[in-house]
């Protein structure tokens, strides 16, 4: 019991860790143009799959910085050339584009790399075990994605709280017009935080894709779920994000191991089952295990109706 | 004066499209006539099997797509789970048809798109009370997180939703009114063509009453509407249960139409595809969901027998749409209605001929385009099949550089030419609206 | 401007570039329905290549009945509805023969909706080839005169595995693991049942079901597996559940025998060797390439050089042989009268050995092979995914230990 609990702890912390690598490029992007950025998890794919190229030529530590770069520079350029110019359609209109750039992106990543998982391997210098928990091996390149994440979201925090740039980015945040008039380039700010947001994105690709299976689904599994976090973590707050991706991950995480089912519940308490083959029975058996992939939803729905603002979120719509 | 109001009175009347003289009754029920001997007369012309069926899709499609655009065109709610009330319509509608079945009622097919209607007004009562407190990028959200929960649960309650296979039934097993079994495909189709012009004529006549008028106000600016007294919430509420109701008869029809229902009805792509045949057919007019919904039905059928990376081209004339004609095909015809009103045919026909000038070089430049994807899509994936691929009845080989250079200059040559159009089509533009504003000054 | 010249050009464009297939007269067409775009496009156009390879190793042979097969591809884009709208088009085209396989929920679509056509349709009756879709329900509950089924069913699977346990007293603690749909039920239900009648004395140590493709971590099942001390598993699971699966067991150090379906399938076999389980991982097959049949290794010979991938499908390979057989013997291509000659037909299977299409559920049963993947030795030519590892046989079933019971209740027309 104590090892799953620690194990599932560690796991959680990880995929939440993993989702907050994402998520906070998403919420710098949606705090700064209150645009929901659809195609965010596609640029996460595409960072995977430069990081597997670039790998394949000169190895995975070069990767690490060259295919966020690249990834955040096509972002600034869909940004400035798309983005901008469809803005001016509404905003039911920037959202429908990022949506058809998800799909666009989706697809060209078929067409160039095939449709099936690519080698993408965990580099020799990290494919160790690094401790071991009662008898589970616990591999170090995990805990380098750990030490990745949190050093990121200290480098943000550090950013956007302390240097020049982050407070323009943040008063850019609420009182757009008034910045412009300071005389400061808002349209660049705006294209550099697009470009920034879809590079964390990227790097989360490159680092998470060894990790999991990489392949030209990857976006579809990990979207909805990034969104669940940044709208529950809350529009416009980095921390939010970071409390909400561990949340997400460590409840996740816990409920797959859960093999309690209502009928545990009930039955204990002795209510009698009921006849088999309705909806009820369906519900009577369902274990918590089965309802892992639906718990960041209903957590989505609940927050949208009680708290629509998110846990710690500053921006109401 | 009196010259001028004898002249304003001969100006034909605002949206005429009869001559003056034409009683209202007419002019009221014409189109639907016509329509519902459209419907009644296609079947003749598209006789085949696979016609029949393509007709039966466009038909649920436009009552989908219809329903849709009552939340985004008309509230200007924007939602990604419409597909929701729309697959549980089609589930009730499947239920009720084994039990029907099962028990032997008498209760003939066509009656049951009202158990798809009752059960769409039903999930979208309940689900709206939640979802329309908030509307804009919140209302969206939510809607995502509906139709995710909703899909995911299809897992997990078997009973309803079938599992992985879904739920089966067998539409000729009702009872026969008229020696009609519904089993061969024509006879499905007059079902849904029947339902569909019915839903349409619904639709329509919302639109003109108060409330439809409120739910337009609403979307222009609901603090305003606050001020004439209306309940933005409420009238958000009305609206999101109606649309709810018109999907649950679309999913019915698709319950009769294929005689199974899966948990793909209430899933995330369905959504999208209902999205995009809204948004591409044009959200502002009543006849653009129609249009988008035969243009989408037809291109999702076809073009994968033609390409393999038809998602592709999906994707990319979604996003040309969103970027250079966000007011949808619809919106494009509706810009030439000055014109039409105007009766300003010269120039009209002038502006088409430049059109077709314009159209020659971007068909080339499309052509080179989708020449330089097949092409890329070959080398990188299909390696394997061989150099060669089929593509216009030629036969190109994707390693050679003349291939790709031809591809270049189709494309470059093309668009160049295509920029060149422009100022002729401009120009053209120009005179027709010159003109259009001056046939309404003395003539 | 642009924009609607653009939108009325790509609409004619797609008009000007739908090319409409010609029939030629003397062809038999074959119509391949599974996904060819998206998501399961990686298996379904592998299963392409299969049966045009297939076509032309037939064609070189004489055909079928003396015409040319040709394999006419629809894309079910993984959708049920897409399956039935496709199988509408190919049999408005004249098709007479339906084959798929990925994904037995569209199997039991098409199944459904051939069972209705030809009832309502007499005289233009089509016949549906299954060639992969393993639910047992396809040839029970819902079974059809005019559906045959070439794959061994998923009982029929784990019947073969467990008669191969019967015997081997190493295995003391199993634990199931499968992906929580109808298959994954499927054989957890039957393991649990022919271990508990077969090997009383093994204890199933856990039974667990995960989400479908939805896990993108598996260290906590894993962990599980390690604490319930099973010496070996079995599990159903394919695609991106399998090889994560057998990552977390790797990164945890995980030291069990993994009896599996689908642990061949594209992917599999890299999996493994990147998780370095030599010998550990098993499979229940039709074929085993490394098996020293001549006929059944030249085939596969010439297919890897030719495609370029692993035969995947021996039972394709059985399944045209058959309907080439059938036509023959008919000396027609009715489906009425080609689906009469299949009910109950005898062969010699591909890998060698005897095969027969049971007149009850037109459920095809051949033997069954288990094999180990591993480093293979110099007489065995064939290695996986160029991995150096290759599928090395350990047991073999025999037919008649392959045989399941059935519930079916089918027409057969007189």
């Amino acid at each position: 019991m104590l090892e799953l609990v620690t194990i599932s702890t560690l796991n959680g912390v990880l995929y939440g860790m993993l989702l907050f690598l994402m998520a906070s490029g998403l919420t710098l992007i949606f705090s700064m143009m209150g645009v929901l950025n659809f195609a965010h998890a596609s640029f996460y794919m595409l960072g995977a799959f430069f990081g597997f190229q670039i790998s394949q030529y000169i190895g995975f530590w070069p990767a690490l910085v060259i295919a966020p770069l690249l990834v955040g520079g096509i972002g600034a350029l869909i940004e400035r050339y798309g983005l901008r110019y469809v803005h001016r359609h509404g905003p039911v209109a920037e959202l429908l584009f990022t949506f058809g750039l998800a799909f666009v992106i989706v697809e060209i990543v078929q067409m160039v790399w095939g449709k099936g998982p690519v080698d993408y391997r965990v580099p020799q210098s990290l494919d160790f075990s690094a401790f071991t928990v009662f008898s589970t091996n616990y591999p170090a390149y995990k805990m380098f994605e750990l030490l990745t994440a949190v050093a990121i979201f200290a480098v943000l925090f550090a950013v956007l709280t302390r240097t020049r740039v982050g407070l323009i980015i943040q008063a850019s945040l609420t009182h757009p017009h008034m910045v412009a008039m300071l005389g400061h380039n808002v349209p660049r700010v705006f294209m550099l935080v697009f470009g920034v947001g879809t590079g964390l994105a990227a790097v989360a690709g490159v680092i998470a894709g060894p990790a999991l299976v990489t392949q030209s689904n990857m976006a579809a599994a990990l979207g909805p779920i990034l969104f669940v976090v940044v709208v529950v973590g809350g529009l416009g707050s980095l921390a939010g994000a970071f409390v909400a991706s561990l949340l997400i991950g460590l409840i996740q995480t816990f409920a797959v191991s859960i093999n309690l089912s209502v009928a545990d519940v009930l039955g204990r308490l002795g209510v009698a089952p009921p006849t088999p083959g309705g909806v009820l029975a369906d519900v009577w058996t369902v274990t918590v295990a089965q309802l892992a992939p639906i718990i960041p939803y209903l957590l989505l729905v609940l927050i949208l109706i009680f708290r629509p603002v998110g846990l710690m979120g500053t921006r109401e719509h | 004066m009196s010259d001028a109001a004898s002249d304003i009175a001969k100006l034909p009347a605002r949206g005429a499209l009869y001559p003056a003289g034409v009683p209202a009754a007419v002019r009221l029920a014409g189109p639907w006539i016509a329509l519902a001997l459209l419907f009644l007369l296609l079947p003749l012309v598209f006789a085949s099997g696979s016609a029949l069926t393509m007709l039966s899709l466009m038909g649920i499609m436009i009552v989908f797509a219809l329903s849709y655009n009552m939340l985004l065109g008309e509230t200007g709610l924007l939602s990604f789970g419409h597909a929701v009330y729309y697959g549980l319509g089609g589930f009730l509608t499947v239920h009720a048809m084994n039990a029907v079945i099962r028990d032997g009622l008498p209760v003939p097919l066509p009656l049951l798109p009202l158990v798809g209607a009752a059960g769409g007004l039903l999930f979208g009562i309940i689900f709206g009370s939640v979802s329309t407190r908030r509307a804009g990028t919140a209302f969206a959200m939510i809607s995502l997180g509906l139709g995710e929960l909703v899909a995911s649960s299809s897992l997990i309650l078997r009973g309803f939703f079938g599992g992985e296979e879904g739920v089966s039934t067998n539409r000729t097993k009702l009872l026969h009114l008229f020696g009609l079994n519904f089993g061969p495909q024509i006879q499905v189709y007059y079902l849904i063509a029947a339902w569909c012009l019915v839903c349409m004529a619904a639709m329509y006549a919302l639109r003109r009453t108060p409330f439809g008028r409120m739910c337009n106000a609403v979307r222009e600016n609901a603090e305003r509407a606050q001020f004439v007294g209306y309940n933005p919430q409420v009238v958000r509420f009305i609206a999101f249960s109606l649309a709810g109701l018109f999907a649950g008869v679309a999913g019915a029809l698709a319950a009769i139409n294929f005689e199974l229902v899966n948990s793909a009805a209430v899933g995330a792509e369905q959504s999208g595809l209902v999205l995009l045949a809204a948004y591409i057919g044009g959200i502002g007019n009543f006849a653009g969901p129609v249009i988008g919904a035969i243009i989408v039905t037809w291109l999702e059928v076809m073009l994968s027998d033609v390409t393999e990376v038809w998602q592709l081209y999906f994707g990319l004339l979604f996003i040309g749409m969103v970027m250079f004609a966000p007011q949808g095909i619809a919106g494009l015809i509706m810009v030439h209605e000055p014109l039409w009103q105007a009766r300003a045919y010269g120039s009209m026909l002038w502006l088409a001929v430049t059109y077709l000038i314009a159209l020659l070089p971007a068909l080339v430049c499309l052509a080179g385009a989708i020449v330089v994807i097949e092409m890329t899509y070959h080398i990188s994936v299909k390696a394997s099949d061989g150099p060669a691929i089929s593509l216009f009845h030629l036969t190109l080989d994707t390693t050679s550089v003349k291939s790709w250079l031809a591809a270049a200059v189709l494309l470059g040559g093309g668009f160049v030419l295509f920029r060149l159009t422009w100022p002729l089509v401009g120009a053209a533009w120009h005179d027709a609206f010159v003109e259009a504003r001056g046939a309404g000054r003395a003539k | 401007m642009t924009a609607h010249v653009r939108t009325m050009l790509f609409a004619a464009a797609t008009v000007a570039v739908t090319a409409m297939p010609a029939a030629a007269e003397d062809t038999v067409r074959l119509a391949y329905v599974d996904p060819l775009s998206g998501g399961g496009a990686s298996i379904g156009e592998i299963g392409l290549k299969e049966f045009n390879y297939l076509a032309e190793v037939t064609n070189a042979n004489g055909g079928i009945l003396g015409r040319k097969l040709e394999i006419v591809p629809y894309d079910n884009k993984l959708n049920a509805q897409e399956t039935l709208v496709q199988v509408q088009k190919a049999i408005d085209a004249g098709i007479r023969f339906i084959t798929q396989g990925n994904g037995s929920a569209f199997a039991a679509a098409i199944e459904d909706f051939v069972q209705k056509y030809n009832e309502r349709n007499p005289g233009k009756e089509v016949l549906y080839f299954n060639y992969a879709a393993v639910d047992p329900v396809l040839t029970n509950e819902k079974c059809s005169y005019w559906h045959f089924r070439w794959d061994a069913n998923s009982d029929i699977k784990m019947t073969a595995l467990t008669n191969y346990m019967k015997t081997r007293t190493n295995i003391k603690k199993i634990y199931l693991i499968n992906q929580d749909y109808s298959f994954g039920q499927a054989v957890r239900k039957e393991a649990r049942a022919m271990l508990t009648a077969k090997r009383p004395d093994i204890e199933i140590v856990g039974d667990e079901v995960h989400p479908l493709l939805k896990v993108t971590d598996f260290s906590p099942y894993v962990a599980k597996i390690n604490a319930s001390g099973a010496d070996s598993v079995i599990t159903g699971n394919w695609g991106q559940d399998f090889a994560l699966l057998l990552k977390a067991a790797a990164d945890a150090g995980l030291q069990v025998d993994w009896y599996t379906y689908y642990a061949g399938g594209t992917g599999g076999p890299t999996a493994i060797k990147q998780a370095n389980l030599p010998d550990r991982v098993f499979q229940i097959s039709e074929g085993v390439a490394n098996e020293p049949y001549a006929p059944a290794q030249e085939f596969e010979k010439a297919f890897r050089a030719k495609v370029g991938v692993t035969l995947f499908y021996p039972r394709a390979v059985n399944e045209i042989r058959m309907f080439a057989q059938a036509a023959k013997e008919a000396n027609s291509l009715e489906p009425v009268k080609i689906a009469a000659k299949l009910d109950g037909m005898q062969v010699t299977v591909y890998d060698g050995g005897d095969g027969f299409m049971r007149s009850d559920d037109h459920q095809f049963f051949q033997p069954m092979y288990l094999s180990k993947l591993g480093p293979i030795s110099k007489d065995q030519p064939f290695d996986e995914e160029n991995t150096g590892w290759g599928w090395k046989m350990t047991g073999r079933i025999d037919t008649k230990d392959t045989l399941v019971p059935t519930s079916c209740k089918m027409n057969h027309p007189s």
